[in-house]
Formats: C-alpha cells, structure tokens, sequence
C-alpha cells in the first residue's frame, strides 16, 4: 500500500512500512549515518539520523533508519536547528573517544566543527558502530565477534578475547568499517596469508589468498563461502561507499 | 490439600483456614524477610522455642512474616487481636513478652514506640502515625500473612479476583476493566497498564508472553522487593489475569539475583499455585492454562529496561533496543509480550478484588490508586510507606516519616532514583503524582524517595546517580556512552575543585542531548538529577565551580572543620576520636584542629556534643 509522505517540503509516496531514511533517499536527501547500512538491519546506536516528524500536530525527534512511514499524515524535516544540534553534538562525543578518525573529522569539517568542545576521553580508532558483529552475524552467518563488556568499556571482540575457531577470514569486518580500524595485513609469520587486526584483536585470515579453486578447505565449506563472496560483490556494487 | 475447581472449592479452603485462626487465642506476627539484618531470625526462633516451652502452641499462633513496612524499627513484633506493637525487639525479651503480654495481658512499654515530641507511649499499630497515614491497599499482607503458605493468602480474600475474571468475564472485558481502572506503570514509566494490555492482545498470534519486571534496580529502592518477599502471591495471581486478559500461556519472573529471599518466596509460591490448581493446567477447572518460570537477572541496571530485559531471557547481553517495533507486537522470542512492573501486577489484584469504581476513586484524576515508596534517607521514620497518589510531599516525610531527624532541616527530597531529581522546600506541599513530579523536574519513577538535609551535598548527590549510570550503561548508544561520561567528569571537577566558568551550560547541554537522542530511557532520563539539581540549587552549583566551597561539607577539598572556641568545652573526646591526631588542646580549654593533618573523615563533627565544630 502507497503511503504519502512529505520530507522537507518535497512531496511523495512511499510503500507502507518503509524506513524514513530510504524514503529521504528516494527524494534524494542524504541523512548522514554512521551505524547504517542496508545489508543488515537497523541498529540505532549512532543517533546521528535522527530527524523531526510531525503528525497530528505533534512533533518528535526519531531515528530515520528504524522509523517506518506506516501511515499517512506524517511530515518530516531532516534539516532543522535541533536536528543539526543534535548531529553536532554527536559527532563532538564522538570526536572525544576517537579524535583521530578521518570519517568523524571529515564530518566534523562539514558541520563546522573545528574541533571538540569535550574532554578527550581516549585515542580510539573503534566508534562501536557495530556493523562488523552484524554483518559477521547476518550476512557472512558465521558471529566470529561480538559486543562485549557495558558502557565505556565496550569494545569488539572474540569471546573471551581468544582466537576464533569461526572465522573464515573473509574480511567483511574490514571491508564494512567505517573507520578503517579494521585492517588485513600480511601474516607476521607468513607474508602469503592475511590477518585481519583490529588493536590487540587479531583474526586468521584466508589461506588461499581468495583462490577458491585451489583450496584444500572442505568442499562444502568452499561453497558456502562462494555464494557469500558473490553476495558480497553484488551487493558492493549496489552500494556507493 | 485439594486442586481448587471452582469459586465454592476457594471458599471452602478461606473458611477453614479462618476457623482455624479462630482457634487460636493470639497470633504474633514476626517480620523475617527484611528485618534479617537485624537478627530477627534469632527472635523468631527464640519465640518459637519459648513457645514449645511453655505449652502454649495450641492457643498461640506465630507467623513469619514480611516487611511490616516501618523498617527503622526493626525486628517487629505484632500481636493480635490487641494489635500491640513491639519494635526493636530481641532474642533476650522473648521471655518477658510471653509472660507479661501473652499470658499477663499486660504491655511492655520499653518495646513501644514513643513519640519523639511528646514522648507518648504507642501501643496499637493502626494508631502510630507511621501507619495511621497510609493507605496500605496493595502492601496490606505485607507483615500480616506468611508468604510461604498460599493458605494465609486465600485466607485474606486470596484468588477471590482470579475466581471473578475466570468465571465471568471475557478477556476483553478483563482488558477494559484495566482500562476503566486508569492503572498507570508502576515500574517508573507511568504507561497505561490497559493500553498495553490491549495492544499485545490485539497482536495477531498463538504465543505471547507476559512476564513480571521484580529487576528493582535503583539505589536505596525496596518496595519491590518487600511485596516479592512478603506477598508472592498477589503478583502471581495479577500475572494469572494479565496472561488470561493477553491470551498467553507462559510467564516469566525477572527478579534480580541480589534478592534470594524473594526467589525463594516466589517459587514456593509458584509450586503452591500449581498444587492448588491456580497454576499449570486448567486453572480453576477452567481451560485456560499458564504456566511461569523464575529468570534471574545477573547484576546490570540495565536489564530492568523493557526490551533489554527480554533479550536478557533470551540469554544474550542484556542491550536495549529502540522502538518500533514495539514488544507488544515483538517481544520476547519475537512473540507478542506484556512486561509489568510487580507493584502494577499487585494492583491488578487490587482492582479485580475489589472493582474498577474502587480503584478509580483512590487517587487523583491522572493518576488512580496508591503508590508504594521507599522512604529513606535523613528522616526519622524511615521504611516501606503506601499513600494513595496525590497525597503531599509534606504529609509523606513529615505526618508519615516523622519529618527530618537530629534537629535538622528539609532541604531536598530526591524521586525516582538515577531517573528522577530533586525536589526543594518551595514545592513541599505539591501533590505526589506522575504528572506534578514530571513537571517539578523529577519522576515518579519506581518509588525511592530519599529525604535530605543541610548536610547533603546536591552537587555531589548529582554526581552520585551520574557515576552509578556511567557504570550501568550499557554502551550502546552514543549519547549515554559519552555523554555520561563527559557529564561525570565535569561533576568531578566540580566537587573536587577544578569547577570552570562555562560548566553548568555544558551540563545542562550535554543533559538536553542526552534527554532528546538516547536510545533508552537509562540514557533518556540520566540528565534528570544534574538538571534538577541546576534548577532549584544552582547556588550551590556556584559555590562550588567560583568559590569553591561546600557548604554542606561533603565535597572534601572545597570545606574545613573549624571549631567554634566560644562552644568548645574542651571535653577533649574529638581530640581522642580523631584518627590523625589533628586536634589539639588541653582539657577543659577550647581546642583546635590542623587543616593540613585533617582529613575530613567528619568523625569530630558527628562526635561533638556541643555543636562547636563548624563547617568553613
């Protein structure tokens, strides 16, 4: 069912249940983000998305990427003082965990931000996006990381920060960060292998070099991994990065 | 003991339990849940002992009981049908009650509570001011029955509302009874209980779930855990009708594992509801079966959050996550689920007990019922207090909480825990309800209410709920994660005396985000007690960051003990006391204390019998 729906003045339709962010895109309005991406489902830990919608005369600040448009009357303004206030002071926050990020200083540069009013809190690369656990988790299918410890000490790692018995090196966790923190680098050992470092988190890597063909890995296990590196292609084509 | 099949089986087993409590010439009711901690086990045992003795077992019945609700008085003692009331009792006057009250009819008046003011001797529990008060509609067995035996309950007009739902009414009607009632969360949020119950029940689906919020997470909170410890069974049977009312057939009870007495309390109760048949299969005789389980949490506040909550039943990380889609439609499992706080199941209880018109006419127009707080803090009657909303702040801490204790004064009353804030004398005699507290800048919240006077530090009790959240966080959203901690430190800089020109803007700004973009309401509310606290003593604020100086004499480095030389009597007793050996002086001569050796322990200041230490 076609829902109308207006995003900063712009007058549309939209299918029932579509997400705010994906109906702003259609009317070419690009919300900045740091937790989304359309291959794996809505997070909402970044807040940086978050917009105005008016309906029935009220106003609320939502999330665009988990809000659906679900029924008609309803108004969005992704560009007001309160909006931009918000993004300004997310991305301050942020700036005071991790003042050398180029994806937070570059968006700091187009909000005018010359630098952090806040303390700095620490040097870290990781903005705890969470898209490398959840793309290991529903893309790839394997979970090889996750989220572990609460609040300020939460960081990304292998339970019991051990190596993994999963990991199939695939580097999707390197290739989805928006940061680069994740990286693969030459095997110290054996400069044909990869490994995929993250801080004092390191990952095996796959042995082949990506040459399926000529893999000793489990045949079974081959396939699974090919349909997943041709997901992966189509899907980076799709994607503008 | 026989499975109950009907609303005439109930009847049978109340009757007999009442005949049976005729029989008995006295029942002493002996609180044992919280009053633990003072030895009341010994007490219990020693009356039992005593009892044995004296051959008195057929004609007087002890109980072990919950919170009496006056826990300043522990270990209570309760003796009916004269209704005598016995505080602070210990093992050593178990002999001296038998004889003189059980046996010799007479009072023993150093066990009575004597009114601080006119040093009038209490002897009836109803006619203490404490009690006199209160409105004790849904923590009434609290103190009276024995939580281990569902007979007590039923004894009490126990399942009596289960009867009614089951027997006569539909489901929807039991939803828009709930409705009708205008029962609002008692779990902080204030939601409308019928409004919930009645989306999940129009969620499309065979499995739903309801389960029970006993998580209690806030500092100094005990309300919950009185009513899980002192009356299982009237969350049990709420939980019974809000499943009927939903249409799910399991339940869970997430009880915080720091409470082992009320677990155990809540699985006998459990296993007794089964074996009566108002549990498990075919409840009542009816068709409608439910059966419930006890989740224990693992220690992280967070985990009272609705939807972190269900993902901790999961058995993953107990991480909230935003809304849409709402758990009324996708909750635990992804099924359709109705999480409750325990007090607003007790309340359903209430209302199917005893009517919706009943319930509707206690309390104000948006805010229906009682509400159960936990009263602590620089009052002289602290404890378990049930006041119908709307009743004053003034009534509650000083009619019921006996107003502020050693000679000193009110000066900030804080609600609703790390979500809430202060309160000032100026609003002392606002009404308590959700939408007067929202509005003076605090919330209702789960019901703490910690009363403070010119010695707290309202700088430093903002940076005390800050620190609590920074570590209870659960780190994933941004605004709370950082925020936090950003706001943390500033308070500390503050207290500490490193406050900086600019520091209340930036609280107050970083508080707004956190308030506006969190992704929970941990993160949504943790601005609360900085903002209120800026609001109604931002003098103090300034003391502290311009002049540094704390007034209250908490925050270590911005005060100093002086004594007052025209009050020293040279009693010499701080100079003995002090730990560090920085009070000087001879004896009978006014003495002084080194700045630089004093640590500010505060032992002196609390010591002096003449009020000659002062605060600078």
């Amino acid at each position: 069912m076609k829902i109308p729906i207006i995003i900063d003045g712009r007058m549309g339709q939209v299918e029932q249940g579509t997400m705010i962010i994906e109906a702003a895109g259609k009317a070419g309005i690009v919300i900045p983000t740091l937790c989304h991406h359309e291959a794996v489902k809505a997070y909402g830990s970044c807040r940086l998305c978050m917009v105005e919608l008016v309906q029935n005369k009220q106003r609320r600040l939502v999330t665009s990427c988990n809000s659906p448009i679900d029924s008609s009357g309803i108004e969005i303004f992704t560009d007001t003082a309160r909006v931009r206030q918000i993004r300004r002071s997310i991305i301050e926050l942020l700036l005071a965990r991790c003042p050398d990020v180029p994806v937070l200083q570059t968006m700091a540069r187009q909000m005018g931000i010359k630098s952090s009013r806040l303390k700095k809190k620490n040097d870290k690369q990781c903005i705890l996006c969470g898209l490398c656990v959840r793309f290991c988790e529903e893309v790839v299918g394997v979970g090889a990381i996750g989220l572990a410890n609460r609040g300020t000490e939460r960081e990304v790692a292998t339970p019991f920060k051990t190596g993994s018995a999963v990991c199939i090196g695939c580097g999707s966790c390197s290739y989805i960060c928006p940061t680069g923190c994740i990286e693969m680098v030459p095997d110290k050992l054996d400069p044909r292998l990869r490994s995929l470092t993250m801080g004092s988190l390191s990952l095996p890597a796959c042995n082949s070099n990506f040459q399926c063909d000529s893999c000793a890995t489990d045949q079974e296990f081959l396939n699974k991994m090919k349909q997943v590196v041709s997901e992966f292609r189509s899907l980076a084509e799709k994607t503008p990065s | 003991m026989k499975r109950i099949n009907s609303t005439a089986d109930l009847k049978i087993v109340r009757d007999a339990v009442l005949r049976q409590r005729d029989s008995f010439t006295k029942n002493i009711q002996i609180c044992n849940t919280g009053c633990r901690a003072r030895k009341s086990l010994k007490v219990s045992t020693a009356l039992n002992q005593e009892i044995k003795v004296r051959g008195l077992a057929d004609q007087v019945a002890v109980k072990e009981t919950g919170c009496h609700g006056f826990c300043e008085l522990g270990p209570i003692l309760v003796i009916e049908p004269e209704n005598i009331f016995y505080c602070h009792v210990k093992a050593e006057d178990i002999p001296e009650i038998i004889s003189e009250t059980i046996l010799g009819g007479r009072v023993v008046d150093r066990l009575l509570w004597q009114d601080p003011q006119s040093g009038e001797a209490i002897t009836c529990e109803r006619d203490l001011p404490f009690y006199r008060e209160q409105q004790k509609h849904v923590s009434g067995n609290c103190g009276k029955i024995d939580p281990t035996d569902i007979e007590d309950y039923i004894a009490n007009n126990g399942y009596t509302a289960l009867c009614e739902v089951l027997t006569t009414m539909s489901s929807k009607k039991v939803v828009d009874t709930v409705i009708a009632s205008g029962l609002r969360g008692r779990g902080g949020g204030g939601f409308p209980a019928g409004i919930k119950w009645r989306l999940c029940a129009s969620a499309p689906g065979d499995v739903k779930y309801i389960i029970a919020n006993g998580d209690e997470g806030d500092p100094g909170a005990f309300m919950d855990r009185s009513l899980m410890e002192g009356d299982p069974h009237s969350i049990i049977e709420g939980m019974i009708i809000g499943a009927f009312a939903i249409g799910a057939s399991q339940g869970f009870l997430y009880v915080r594992e720091e409470y082992p007495i009320a677990i155990e309390h809540l699985a006998i109760a459990i296993r007794q509801a089964e074996e009566y048949g108002l549990l498990g299969d075919n409840i009542l005789g009816s068709d409608f079966c439910l059966s419930l389980k006890i989740n224990k949490g693992a220690g992280a506040f967070v985990c009272g959050e609705e939807t972190a909550l269900m993902v901790s039943i999961e058995g993953k990380s107990g991480t909230p996550r935003s809304r849409p889609p709402y758990p009324a439609f996708e909750g635990l499992w992804g099924k359709p689920s109705v999480l409750n706080n325990v007090e607003s199941l007790a309340n359903i209880t209430q209302i199917f007990r005893n009517g919706a018109a009943w319930y509707g006419d206690i309390g104000t127009q948006g805010s229906k019922g009682t509400k159960i707080f936990s009263l602590v803090g620089k009052v002289k009657n602290t404890g378990m207090v049930e006041v119908e909303m709307g009743t004053t702040l003034r009534k509650i801490i000083f009619d019921i909480g006996g107003g502020i204790r050693n000679g000193r004064s009110f000066k900030a009353v804080q609600t609703g825990g790390p979500s809430g804030g202060c309160i000032p004398i100026s609003k002392i005699d606002m009404p308590v309800d959700y939408d007067s507290l929202r509005e003076a800048g605090a919330i209702m919240g789960s019901g703490g209410m910690i009363v403070m006077d010119e010695t707290s530090c309202m700088v430093d009790v903002a940076r005390y709920f800050l620190n609590f959240l920074l570590f209870e966080s659960c780190g994933k959203c941004v605004p709370c994660r950082e925020g936090l901690q950003q706001m943390h430190t500033v308070m500390t800089n503050i207290c500490e005396g490193r406050g900086e020109e600019g520091d209340m803007e930036l609280l107050s700004e970083l508080a707004g985000i956190m308030t506006t973009a969190s992704l929970c309401a941990l993160g949504g509310t943790a601005g609360n007690p900085v903002l209120s606290t800026i609001r109604y003593f931002q003098n103090e604020y300034k003391a502290h960051i311009f002049d540094k100086k704390c007034a209250a004499g908490v925050c270590k480095n911005l005060f100093a003990y002086e004594i007052d030389e025209n009050l020293c009597s040279g009693c010499t007793l701080c100079a003995v006391k002090c730990p560090e050996g920085a009070v000087s002086g001879e004896k009978k001569k006014p003495h002084t204390i080194d700045a630089e050796t004093c640590v500010k322990c505060g032992i002196c200041f609390s010591l002096c019998k003449f009020d000659a230490i002062r605060v600078v």
